[in-house]
């Protein structure tokens, strides 16, 4: 029974050996991990430790990065994701990307959700009012914006622009959404509204997340993986990945342990 | 005994830094009144001088007249074919260089690598440094005998001459100004449509070119503006008949032009004189109000980016 559940389940990586180079310098080797469908991994670890690199590694963003090289395998769902027959942009509509810095489209509220349908082909109106909808509210945003979805994005607070675009990358219906730091710009009440939206699109999707919040990642997060560089001649590892309550409880690694209760440098 | 001093010095540093800030602001302000006091003096300049042909023919009849003789017995003092050879003409030179203009911008902006970029770029520079009489000299060398050839002209002096010629010159205006604007768009826009599945070139029309879209107007602005106001090389190219022309392939005059090859024949003082500087003032306005238009539209541009 569970079987069946778990092979109908989309949205799982699996991580083998991974590696990145930015031209001559190698800033996170060896990462193996899985990530597991309809949960939420937090990557964790101090500044410049390459989580933001992990992350753009699982959606290909790294391509548009000139100097930077991917080796190792990365697979979604069993297919190796750097193979030559997988399409980056269309990888890029299934793995969906929240910025830390809201950075909605300069058009309006509707416009902006319907956005990558759009570009998925879909034209017909009833289609995308559809769409349109049922992504901000799984986006936490509909009530808020229902009576004014002609405005323009730029009129909204800065936590309904992070919502906006949640719901936005939503819209192409990813399996996994990938968000850097997204609620680091935001107020406490905003930051606690994302949150709670990320808490129940578990339902939907698999969602990978960065973080700097200790309490964020032991609030939100089923698993979490401590990311290091030791020194800025080597390149930064994974120290460790478990579930989110034993590392939070229970540290298998000293380092951290020290990071977790912010006793590191 | 310290903290007095430390109190002291921080005073001290205040008032000399305010004072530098205020002579600054003063200099500043001061421009900014210069500029306004001399395009005052000019436009009163050119009324001065105008107001004979003002009085004596009349603003409308001026600018309604279908006929230019103004050396005859009794001259007619009309400017239309003036006004239609310049708008001929600068139309044209708009339609065959926005287009290309466009997509060197876009190119330079979105798609050029560091090495290529920086090639087009002084290419584009270097554009905007060739002296107009050396455009003209080259149009006279190549664009004519090119359209009297391929269009079966008499001379070919013709509008279409002069139209391409002052597309190549207004291009690097509409090139440099509109690729400021694309790349005074956030990169987190351009991240944000690539994370959704959207090409490169779909996240360039879809995103990038409409966000710019007021800054791109304004280029196109500003070189019709330049077009308007380019004199020689459009003397040299276009025949210089001064009737209202019936298509591209008829010879104009433009109201710089005419300016140009009639001030220095006219007696100080008449009549004639008067009309030119009238002239003078129509084409003053124009390119004033056009500019003046392309310089709100950039700055509500750079308005939008600091939310
Ligand atoms: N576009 C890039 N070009 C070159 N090097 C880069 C680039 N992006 C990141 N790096 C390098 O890779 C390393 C990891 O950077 P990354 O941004 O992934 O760290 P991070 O863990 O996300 O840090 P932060 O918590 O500050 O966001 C750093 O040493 C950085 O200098
Ligand atoms: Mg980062």
């Amino acid at each position: 029974m569970t079987e069946s559940r778990e092979q109908n389940v989309t949205g799982v990586f699996e991580l083998e050996n991974v590696s990145v180079t930015y031209g001559s310098e190698v800033a996170i080797a060896g990462v193996s991990m899985h990530i597991p469908p309809r949960a939420v991994t937090a990557l964790i670890g101090p500044s410049g430790c390459g989580k933001s690199t992990l992350l753009r590694c699982l959606n290909r963003m790294n391509d548009e990065i000139g100097s930077a090289k991917v080796r190792g395998r990365i697979t979604l769902d069993g297919a190796d994701i750097y193979a030559k027959e997988m399409d980056p942009v269309e990888l890029r509509t299934r793995v969906g990307q929240v910025f830390q810095k809201p950075n909605p489209f300069p058009m309006t509220i509707y416009d902006n959700v319907a956005y990558g349908p759009r570009t998925q082909g879909t034209r017909r109106r009833s289609e995308l009012d559809e769409v349109v909808e049922r992504s901000l509210k799984r986006a936490a945003l509909w009530g808020e914006v229902k009576k004014d979805l002609k405005k323009h994005a730029f009129e909204l607070s800065g936590g309904q622009q992070q919502r906006l675009c949640i719901a936005r990358a939503l819209a192409t219906q990813p399996e996994v959404v990938l968000m850097d730091e997204p609620a680091s710009s935001l107020d406490p009440i905003s930051t606690q509204q994302v949150e709670d939206t990320i808490a129940e699109l578990k339902e939907y999707v698999t969602i990978v997340i960065v973080t700097h919040n200790m309490q964020q990642a032991a609030r939100i997060s089923d698993l979490t993986a401590f990311m290091l560089r030791e020194s800025m001649e080597e390149p930064a590892q994974l120290v460790e990945v478990g579930e989110t309550r034993v590392m939070f409880t229970n540290p298998g690694d000293k380092r951290t342990e020290a990071y977790i209760t912010g006793r590191f440098g | 005994m310290t903290a007095p001093a430390i109190r002291r010095q921080r005073v001290g540093r205040s008032v000399t830094s305010r004072a530098a800030d205020s002579i600054v602001r003063r200099l500043i302000s001061l421009n900014g009144w210069a500029a306004i006091v001399i395009l005052a003096a000019i436009f009163l300049f050119l009324a001065v001088n105008a107001r004979r042909a003002l009085e004596e023919v009349g603003f409308w009849v001026m600018s309604l007249g279908t006929e230019w003789y103004p050396t005859i017995p009794t001259p007619r003092f009309g400017f239309l074919p003036l006004l239609s050879g310049s708008v001929l003409v600068t139309a044209t030179a708009l339609v065959l260089c926005v287009p290309v203009s466009l997509a060197a911008a876009i190119f330079i902006s979105e798609f050029a690598g560091g090495r290529v970029k920086e090639v087009t770029k002084s290419i584009i520079e270097f554009m905007a440094a060739i002296p107009s009489v050396v455009y003209g000299l080259i149009g006279i060398a190549v664009v004519v005998p090119w359209v009297r050839a391929t269009f079966d002209t008499d001379s070919g002096l013709t509008a279409l001459s002069g139209a391409i010629v002052l597309a190549f010159m207004i291009a690097p205006t509409i090139v440099s100004i509109s690729e400021d604007a694309l790349h005074a768009v956030p990169n987190s826009l351009r991240q944000g449509s690539l994370a959704l599945g959207n090409t490169r070139w779909e996240t360039t029309y879809k995103v990038v070119v409409p966000s710019a879209s007021s800054g791109i107007l304004a280029a196109v602005m500003l070189g019709m503006g330049r077009a308007i106001g380019e004199t020689m090389a459009v003397l040299m190219l276009t025949g210089n008949a001064a009737v209202i022309p019936d298509s591209l392939f008829d010879s104009v005059r433009t109201i710089t032009g005419t300016i140009a090859a009639e001030m220095g024949n006219v007696v100080q003082g008449g009549l004639h004189q008067s009309v030119l500087f009238t002239l003078g003032l129509v084409l003053f306005s124009i390119t004033f109000l056009i500019n003046l238009v392309a310089d709100l539209v950039l700055e509500k541009q750079r308005r939008r980016w600091q939310r």
